[in-house]
């Protein structure tokens, strides 16, 4: 058999082994390629892989005091943020930096609605958002509720937040996860943007997902 | 062609105020001072700026006022994993021929208690104490609410950006905003 000169001190069976598991690793290496036909998440710059489990319907208060639900929004995409108007900084940054986003989106930008909920509503009734959106955007919606129903839906948003007491402080903080959701126009949540996601990435990834809807 | 100039020339006076505002001691430099509009009933407000130590010394800014709030403190941001929460600092370091940044997300001057609305486009004084140089007062303009930086939102300034800053507040050319 002419394996047996080639390989020195090595028995035929052996060789078959070898070669055999090396056959096998590469098409096991194959295979595995092969199957990740699904890039790792909703591939915008941006925008983050969204568990399937968070997120869903609700019903609130909006800043003119009446009911809204979240079937309102179906057909368009949202754009959503959990803040607090008691909240001097981060608040205002992302509620600016959705406001941009839309606003860099032209024509597009029509199609996405931005939608403040608040994660306290003791302090945030619709009077005091009535009087907040406007200063972000002019189609910004404030919405609010009892402290129960805001909570679930944060809940169901898997946001985190717990008011801060101080003794010393006459006043009271919330610490508060600080993401934005985009919904898509089923309302499903198609991807979350981190604190500080750039205006045209979260443009960007609104824009990918408007291309292929399936997606969403 | 006309339409860029125009941009550039808005650009220009919009960038004049803000290094009109700086403000410089012998061993201080407070750099862009600025705040962002709040709604009529906000209670909180914030001020941020770039202060530079000029000498070996460095220096600590350990408190604020401003008369158009009842209460001023100083803040920082802690990012805790996802969570953000925010609280109250004895002081800031301003590092010995260095510079230390107030800015969103991180140190701010905040303004407790407002007396009035915060709007946009005025200055508001506000007097800064620091451990060597003592009492220091600057004037911060105060920009759009969403904005993110001592030039307002974007620093794009096309038509389209200044139609933002503008539009985004609703507040036209007259401040109806006083109730």
């Amino acid at each position: 058999m002419p394996y047996k000169s080639y390989i020195m001190g090595m028995n035929r069976k052996l060789h078959i082994a070898i070669v055999a598991f090396v056959a096998i690793v590469f098409a096991a290496g194959a295979w595995l390629n092969l199957s990740q036909d699904d890039p790792p998440e909703n591939t915008a710059v941006g925008g983050m892989v969204v568990n399937v489990d968070i997120g869903g319907p609700f019903t609130l208060t909006d800043h003119t005091g009446s009911t809204f639900s979240s079937e309102e929004l179906a057909g368009d995409y949202a754009l959503v943020y959990f803040g607090y108007t008691f909240c001097p900084d981060i608040c205002p940054t992302e509620l600016g930096q959705i406001a941009e986003a839309i606003d860099l989106m032209g024509a597009d930008g029509k199609r996405v609605r931005p939608v403040m909920i608040t994660i306290d509503p003791e302090r945030d009734t619709p009077e005091v958002l009535s009087e907040y959106v406007p200063l972000f955007h002019e189609r910004l919606v404030g919405l609010t509720g009892s402290v129960a129903e805001v909570r679930e839906v944060a809940t169901n948003y898997r946001v985190f937040y717990k008011r801060f007491d101080d003794p010393s402080y006459t006043y009271y903080l919330m610490d508060h996860t600080s993401f934005v959701y985009l919904l898509a126009p089923t309302g499903e949540i198609a991807s979350m943007f981190r604190y500080g996601t750039p205006p045209e990435d979260i443009a960007a990834t609104i824009r990918q997902h408007m291309r292929s809807p399936a997606r969403g | 062609m006309f339409k860029t100039l125009f941009a550039a020339t808005i650009l220009a006076a919009t960038m004049l105020p803000a290094s009109a505002h700086d403000l410089e001691t012998d061993t201080l430099k407070i750099s862009h001072p600025w705040s962002r509009a709040t709604a009529p009933n906000q209670q909180v407000g914030a001020v941020f700026m770039e202060i530079q130590a000029k000498t070996d010394q460095g220096d600590r800014l350990i408190a604020a006022s401003f008369e158009g709030a009842e209460k001023v403190e100083i803040h920082n941001h802690i990012m805790d994993g996802d969570v953000m929460r925010m609280r109250r600092i004895d002081g800031v370091d301003v590092p010995a021929n260095g510079t230390v940044e107030l800015a969103p997300g991180g140190y701010h001057v905040m303004l407790l208690g407002l007396k009035a609305p915060l709007l946009e486009e005025t200055v508001i004084p506000v007097t800064l104490v620091f451990e060597r140089a003592g009492s220091v007062k600057i004037e911060a303009i105060v920009q759009a609410a969403g904005a993110r930086g001592a030039m307002g939102g974007s620093m794009k300034h096309d038509e389209m950006k200044m139609d933002m800053k503008d539009g985004g507040t609703k507040h036209g050319s007259g401040h109806g905003m006083s109730k």
